[in-house]
């Protein structure tokens, strides 16, 4: 009951909390029951928002803090810990880079600068179009099959230059694949 | 050779199902409980097989149990907790129980569950194992249906309920205790121990937290008892391992290889050996915060305590390998890069510690590097070793860290005097 | 005691303790950064680091962090070890990494935690040469600056707001070497307690905002022992001056009082000092014929008046014992009032008389943070006495140490504790009229008017003791179970607590309270006494009551002024229009011959008087004000005021001989209740070699040039009479007697964190004991219960509820510029429903109907207000249009109210049309 608290002589523009919509709703209640405290549920929260609008928004935060009665500061501090909440919008699809030892090894850097330089963006940076957000990721557990990356659900592994090419393609062409291959 | 952690496994096509996977001898040691084997029974089993926990750490798994408060006056929440949050760089074993045979999970963890009588459980999948999320969901749901899971299971008493929960991803949560507060919602700082979660665990209540491929040991051991188990290795430790190769060799891959097995095998045998025009300059045995080893180790034993006695840590068991035409500094500051981005913040050392050695890793590949910065590299060794941090994560940073800057002081000098990387990127 | 050696030396200690807090205990000096006395160890910072060996062969020994090392019997430990040294020079190291450097631009400089810890830890050259990592700050509101490049990570910040006081709008963000510590967004820091955070963080990143603005070094401040004057807790206060203005109020350490806190309130509410509006000169005549006098012609004009017989004097809660006395004295106490309204001065007397039982004991702020389970009655304790509600938060957390015994977990173990306490409390139950900003730990609450709360509380008494007076009503079966839960809560109880007060308004209320208490007491058997806490106003309401005759109230005052049987009234630092309806005080003034009034700020009633006489302010005066629990507690002079301006009891003495100490003797030999109180007067014999103990800090010594720039010629400090201290340009030694702090400096220590070496232990006591003396003499035996009255019947469809701001409540705090910012003006707050049925919406203005009056007020609409009543919010000078309990009506007024409701921080706030 102490989350709602309000100070509203703040010199920032007043954000209005949005309202869940009703899946969001139904899912969260449904980690209601899974978990035995509040908090657990809004990392959940989080992640169901998300799922749904791609990030979360100071508007979906607030929403969230004003449905779970989780305090807003509080969501923020665990929202900006983990990687996979995203505090800015994304594209509409998320390629996830590994960069760490085993990719590393096996010459991850040159595709990534491929990748910077196909579609002109760098780490954190979404396309003019809004299509792909490129962001790094530690290691993916994919190491024997590196250079890796992950778009969106679907793992692509030993990444050479030609298929990354082709994996845009197949996603600027909407053909995916199969999920969480 | 029996392998019993991938018999089940076939990549090429999707798990077993439940019924198939019975088919198999799949749950028969839940069935050989169910018969009449009290908790302290199956503890005393799992004590006896010498199971380590695979989870990097090798901390004997009954020995770790048996500090659960049991009976009447425990209390009546307890919880078993999978850590499969798999992040350690070069490390890609759990993904592959997980993916390949959900089934063998969920029975080691019912196994588990019941010697703490725990009433429910917590899969902590990382959040990017999409695939295992599924294949995991789906056997969760054929076992509760087969009566294996949820209220009585098998007449026995015994009620289990499993969540499977996805990370929102930091390394640090694969630390057991960051990994509690992540669970419970909260920034996944590590906590203090003691208390250990044995004791006080998620939400307060005695907890035991075990790795994935630990839990996959459970059904063998349980189902065709001590003495196979202990006649599977090798070497000193018992039973099989997942051990793993990355790195420029012929075909990377994962195996499960009895302990004692000797890292050339794994890496000429099974790895088919280095990529032509390769050699292998040394290696992290256990996965990106173990300790630097060379050729001259090849021959050493995939043994726990060999692996100590030398220097490192078999951990993990997927080694990363270095070949001669990578850069030895390159590859740490990537390790560096890692750790000090997934350090959580909390403690002095490793928050600030690691950034420094990180910019100092940049500054050597950009030429900026100087004499005195290695001085100030070799003065974090100490200053992030084991029992000087909060938690494990600092200590692991400065394992390859410290084995470099003593195997490889050469490639480091040589950085400063050519102003840069001398090594060609490839 | 366990025996530990360190560094060769054997130390006995506590062996539950940690080895931080016994080094520390022991006077020697390991740097530390993350660890509170009040807050315990989390091991973050690092910075505590030593040396531990196994046993005495042991010769490599190991480094652990000594604030998470338990201090076991036979522990060797070394400090000076240099491996352990050189680790700690490491971690400071670290922390100055990104650290700015900008000492002299930062308020902190020269009372900096970390800054002393630098030096400490032997980090003097900077190897780090690259990039820093920087931080956008926060606006956080008037009273608190942010400036987060300055932050080391030790999140005592994020500890202390929101484990320790209960925040929820500050956290810890982001990870690794970018964490953060603010709010989601800019705006006001929303805990009544933030300004602890300026003292909390160990360096410059939240600052009194209050003091940046007029900024002085700490050295540069005069300053000396004082309280505060916000509210009845007496919290002991550092205020420092410059320049004739006061310049900012920081905490002085208490053992039994305020501890290491202080409220929001009373640390930034101190503006009035400085405001334009004080009455620096006295005045004489009414409205355009007023006129300045000089200070020798207002004693003249004043005496003129005092002896000029039918005199009568009304007495202040807000000025001190001594004023209050030298007015009783010159007036006689027949003649003498007290100037608080009738209902208050009646649940005073209850208060009074309650003081003598011996079944009741008044617990310190330390006394309630032992207790394990709570009943609050009809007190918003939080905006009436906020370090109160600061310790009550600390009593629920007692189930948690339980729990950590229990399962073998030492209670500095703080995170340890937390998380396995996860989120059980002891039980605390809240009754009360709307919901209160402790709502959050309470285990049940019921939101109710007065007359509710007392048939409760009544009932209450009767479950714990059936000899108890049958309660007036029946109650439902769920009501019934409540209590039942209540009363097993407070029989089972360690330590129970009961918590009432005057901010009911209700006598009733009271009684029902002191009854629970007594039942309580009867229920637990033996002779223990139980811990009945209440609750008043004002800083010396308990002084002015125990000063006042039983039948000396202000209603009789005003009676007599209005049938013309008083030739001449004196009002002591009071308004009187907040403390009786505008038609009485009108009346009375109107039948009066001469009205004096003696204030530090003009208010209506100094607008109306016939000679305005300039009194002083807390900080320029010497002043006993007795707290809650009757502790007499001394506040010095801090600085000379230099217009002409005197204490009223300056003002008010017959002869210009008397001095303080002279008031409280005579008190003492007149008033009963005043027994002991001469006690508390600090002793020069205690000074170092009979000299008094100067204002000026050590570092201030011998600075004689410091006005060069405008005047060559050094002014001669003023002399003090009055006191022990001196005004004088020697600066203090660091040995002084701990019961004359005022300002706590140790070699190698000039932050605040130097207070421990002044204390028996870290977090214990003052070493030569505590300041100030309890004066409840309790060797009496109960009267018997308080027999239920029936309440008065009166007209209306809803009862009022009077409710409490920390920013409004208080007439002085509200009077500072800053405060100013977060005031509401009036309001009542209704329920939904009620506003629903009314037509109105937040911000409409309601007439609100009592018997005699009628007044507009602005609407807010708050969840939890109980269909059928109103929370009505009077500020400090306006007399609301009811008392507590009393029956009014409603309707819509035209218009709309200027009511600043996005101030009010509650949780039950209807946002909707604000
Ligand atoms: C920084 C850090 C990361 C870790 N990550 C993992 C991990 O991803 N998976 C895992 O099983 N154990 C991980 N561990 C080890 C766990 O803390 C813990 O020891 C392990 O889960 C215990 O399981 P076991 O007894 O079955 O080995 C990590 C430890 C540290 C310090
Ligand atoms: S070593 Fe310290 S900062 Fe690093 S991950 Fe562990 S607790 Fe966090
Ligand atoms: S004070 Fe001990 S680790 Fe911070």
């Amino acid at each position: 009951m102490n989350s709602n608290l309000i100070a509203s002589s703040a010199t920032s523009d007043k954000i209005q909390a949005r309202e869940l919509t009703a899946s969001e709703i139904e899912e969260i209640e449904h980690e209601k029951t899974l978990y035995p405290d509040k908090q657990a549920v809004g990392l959940e929260a989080l992640k169901i928002v998300q799922k749904h609008q791609g990030w979360v928004s100071d508007e979906s935060l607030l929403a969230i803090s004003r449905y779970l009665d989780i305090p807003v500061s509080e969501l923020e501090g665990v929202a900006t810990f983990f990687n996979l909440v995203f505090r800015r919008p994304v594209g509409k699809h998320v390629m996830l880079f590994c960069d760490s030892v085993s990719c590393w090894i096996m010459g991850c850097e040159n595709i990534r600068a491929h990748i910077s330089q196909k579609l002109g963006i760098d780490y954190g940076e979404t396309t003019a179009d809004g299509e792909f957000t490129l962001l790094p990721v530690p290691c993916l557990g994919d190491c024997d099959r590196a250079p890796v990356m992950m778009v969106d659900e679907n793992q692509h592994r030993n990444l050479t230059a030609e298929k990354v090419d082709a994996i845009i393609q197949q996603y600027r062409n909407n053909e995916p694949g199969e999920q969480g291959s | 050779m029996d392998k019993p952690l991938t018999k089940n496994i076939d990549m090429s096509r999707p798990p077993l199902e439940i019924a198939q996977y019975q088919a198999a001898g799949g749950y028969e040691s839940i069935r050989k409980i169910a018969a009449g084997l009290a908790p302290a029974d199956v503890l005393q089993q799992v004590k006896d097989s010498g199971l380590k926990g695979r989870g990097g750490a090798g901390f004997p798994t009954g020995l770790k149990w048996s500090f659960v408060p049991m009976g009447d006056n425990a209390p009546r929440e307890k919880y078993l907790v999978v850590n499969a949050d798999e992040m350690e760089p070069g490390t890609f074993k759990d993904r592959l129980l997980m993916e390949g045979d959900p089934h063998l999970l969920i029975e080691g963890m019912i196994i588990a569950a019941y010697t703490i009588q725990a009433s429910k459980a917590y899969i902590f999948l990382r959040g990017e194992y999409i695939r295992a999320e599924h294949a995991l969901k789906k056997a969760i749901a054929e076992a509760r249906a087969e009566g294996l899971l949820g209220s009585n299971i098998l007449n026995t008493g015994y009620s289990l309920e499993i969540v499977l929960h996805t990370s929102a991803g930091r390394y640090i949560c694969g630390e057991e205790t960051a990994l509690l507060n992540a669970l419970e919602g909260k920034r996944a700082n590590p906590r203090a121990k003691p208390p250990f979660p044995q004791v006080s665990g998620l939400w307060g209540k005695p907890t035991i937290v075990n790795n994935v491929e630990t839990l996959c040991n459970l059904p063998g051991i349980i189902s065709h008892g001590v003495t196979w188990y202990q006649g599977l290795g090798k070497g000193v430790d018992h039973g099989t391992k997942l051990f793993g190769v990355s790195g420029r060799v012929r075909s990377p891959g994962c195996w499960e290889l009895p302990f004692g097995t000797t890292i050339r095998e794994v890496i000429e045998e099974h790895a088919g050996g280095m990529q032509d025009g390769y050699q292998l300059k040394a290696f992290l045995p256990g996965g990106g915060s173990t300790d630097f080893l060379l050729p001259e180790h090849l021959d050493l034993a995939l043994d726990y305590d060999v692996i100590g006695k030398a220097g490192s840590r078999l951990a993990t068991g997927t080694m990363i390998l270095l070949d001669d035409r990578t850069c030895p500094v390159g590859m740490v500051g990537n390790l560096m890069r890692f750790f000090s981005h997934e350090s959580c913040g909390f403690c002095t050392p490793c928050r600030d510690g690691l950034p420094w050695i990180e910019q100092i890793f940049v500054d050597l590949e950009e030429g900026r590097g100087s004499e005195k910065d290695i001085g100030i590299l070799e003065d974090h060794l100490g200053y992030l070793g084991p029992g000087r941090t909060f938690c494990a994560l600092a200590p692991g940073a400065m394992a390859p860290l410290g084995s470099a800057l003593r195997h490889f002081r050469q490639e480091f000098e040589d950085h400063l005097s050519s102003k840069g990387c001398p090594y060609t990127r490839h | 005691m366990a025996k530990i050696v360190i560094d060769g030396v054997t130390y006995e200690v506590n062996g539950d303790n940690n080895l931080l807090q016994e080094c520390l205990s022991k006077g020697l000096d390991l740097p530390y950064f993350c660890w509170h006395p009040c807050m315990g160890s989390v091991g973050a910072c690092r910075q505590c680091a030593v040396k531990q060996y196994r046993d005495a062969d042991d010769q490599k020994g190991t480094l652990v962090m000594a604030c998470m090392t338990k201090a076991n019997d036979g522990s060797i430990i070394s400090i000076e070890d240099e491996e352990a040294k050189k680790f700690r020079a490491n971690v400071i190291e670290s922390l100055m990494i990104s650290h700015p450097h900008d000492c002299p631009v930062c308020e902190e400089g020269g009372e900096c935690h970390l800054q002393d810890m630098t030096l400490m830890s032997g980090h003097n050259y900077r190897r780090y040469d690259r990039k820093k990592v920087t931080h956008r700050n926060q606006y956080l509101g008037p009273f608190v600056g942010h400036e987060m490049n300055r932050c080391i990570t030790c999140y005592r910040c994020v500890r202390f707001y929101d484990d320790y006081a209960g925040g929820t709008d500050l956290a810890a963000q982001a990870s690794h070497h970018h964490t953060y510590f603010g709010r989601q967004s800019d705006g006001f820091l929303e805990s009544e307690f933030s300004g602890n955070l300026v003292e909390m963080c160990p360096t410059g990143v939240f600052t009194d905002a209050t003091f940046s603005a007029h900024y002085s070094r700490k050295w540069d401040l005069q300053t000396a022992p004082s309280v505060c004057v916000g509210c009845a807790v007496g919290c002991n206060t550092t205020p420092g001056e410059r320049y004739g203005e006061l310049r900012r109020i920081v905490n002085r350490y208490h053992g039994d009082v305020n501890g290491y806190f202080l409220c929001d309130r009373g640390r930034f509410g101190y503006g009035f000092v400085n405001s334009a509006e004080r009455l620096a000169e006295s005045q004489q005549g009414k409205g355009t014929g007023r006129r300045t006098v000089s200070e020798d012609e207002a004693v003249l004009e004043l005496n003129r008046i005092l002896d000029g017989g039918q005199v009568i004097g009304i007495g202040s809660p807000r000025a001190s014992v001594e004023a209050n006395l030298a007015l009783l004295q010159r007036v006689g106490g027949d003649n003498f009032y007290a100037g608080v309204s009738d209902a208050e001065f009646a649940q005073l007397q209850i208060l009074k008389q309650l003081s003598g039982e011996s079944a009741l004991h008044a617990p310190s702020v330390r006394e309630i943070e032992e207790c394990d389970a709570v009943l609050v009655l009809g007190e918003d304790v939080t905006n009436t006495a906020p370090r109160i509600a600061l310790a009550l938060r600390q009593s629920a957390r007692n189930r948690a140490d339980e729990l950590a015994a229990a399962a073998g977990i030492p209670s500095w173990q703080d995170a340890a504790v937390r998380e396995l306490a996860q989120r059980e409390l002891s039980p605390v139950y809240l009754l009360s009229g709307y919901a209160t900003r402790l709502d959050d730990i309470a285990r049940a609450t019921v939101v109710d008017s007065a007359p509710g709360l007392t048939q409760l509380a009544q009932a209450l008494a009767r479950t714990l003791d059936s000899a108890a007076p049958t309660p007036a009503a029946t109650l439902q079966e769920e009501q019934k179970q409540l209590l039942g839960s209540i009363a097993d809560d407070l029989k089972g109880a360690r330590r129970p607590l009961i918590v009432c007060g005057t901010g009911s308004g209700s006598e009733a209320l009271l009684k029902a309270a002191a009854n629970v208490a007594r039942a309580l007491a009867t229920a637990r058997g033996g002779d223990q006494a139980v811990d009945f806490c209440c609750v008043v106003p004002e800083v010396n309401s308990v002084g002015l009551v125990l000063m006042a005759g039983e039948t000396q109230s202000l209603g009789l005052a005003l009676k007599k002024m209005q049938a013309g049987d008083v030739q001449a009234a004196v009002v002591l630092e009071n308004d009187l229009f907040g403390r009786a309806p505008q038609s009485q005080v009108e009346a009375a003034l109107a039948g009066v011959g001469q009205l004096v009034a003696i204030d530090q700020l003009p208010t209506r009633t100094t607008e109306l008087a016939d000679l305005v006489i300039a009194g002083t302010s807390f900080a320029e005066q010497q002043g006993t004000y007795i707290n809650y629990e009757g502790r007499a507690q001394t506040s010095m002079q801090v600085f000379m005021n230099n217009q002409a301006a005197r204490p009223a009891w300056k003002w008010l003495r017959k002869e210009s001989e008397t001095t303080l100490a002279g008031l409280l003797q005579t008190a003492e030999t007149t008033l009963e209740g005043l027994a002991g109180i001469t006690a508390i007067l600090p002793v020069s014999a205690a000074a170092v070699a009979g000299m008094k103990y100067p204002r000026q800090s050590h570092r201030y010594s011998g600075r004689t040039a410091i006005q060069a720039a405008a005047n060559v010629h050094e002014g001669k400090q003023p002399e003090d009479r009055d006191s022990i201290m001196a005004f004088s340009m020697e600066g203090m030694s660091s040995q002084r007697d701990t019961a004359v702090l005022p300002n706590t400096w140790a070699p190698r220590w000039n932050s605040n964190q130097s207070v421990s070496k002044f204390l028996d232990e870290v977090g214990g006591h003052l070493r030569q004991g505590n300041p100030g003396r309890l004066l409840f003499t309790r060797n009496g035996s109960s009267a018997g219960y308080f027999e239920p009255e029936s309440a008065a019947v009166t007209t209306g469809d809803f009862t009022l509820i009077p409710a409490y701001q920390l920013y409004g409540s208080d007439e002085l705090s509200a009077r500072a510029e800053v405060v100013n910012e977060r005031l509401t003006g009036a309001y009542v707050a209704l329920a939904p429903h009620d506003a629903q049925q009314l037509g109105v919406a937040a911000n409409d203005l309601v007439t609100v109907s009592a018997d005699q009056e009628a007044l507009d007020y602005p609407v807010c609409i708050r969840r939890s207000v109980k269909p059928g009543t109103i929370v009505a919010f009077t500020p400090a000078g306006q007399f609301p249009v009811a008392g507590a309990g009393d029956q009014v009506s409603l309707s819509k007024a035209q218009g709309s109210g200027q009511a600043r409701f996005g101030n009010l921080i509650v949780s039950d706030l209807q946002q909707e049309g604000i």
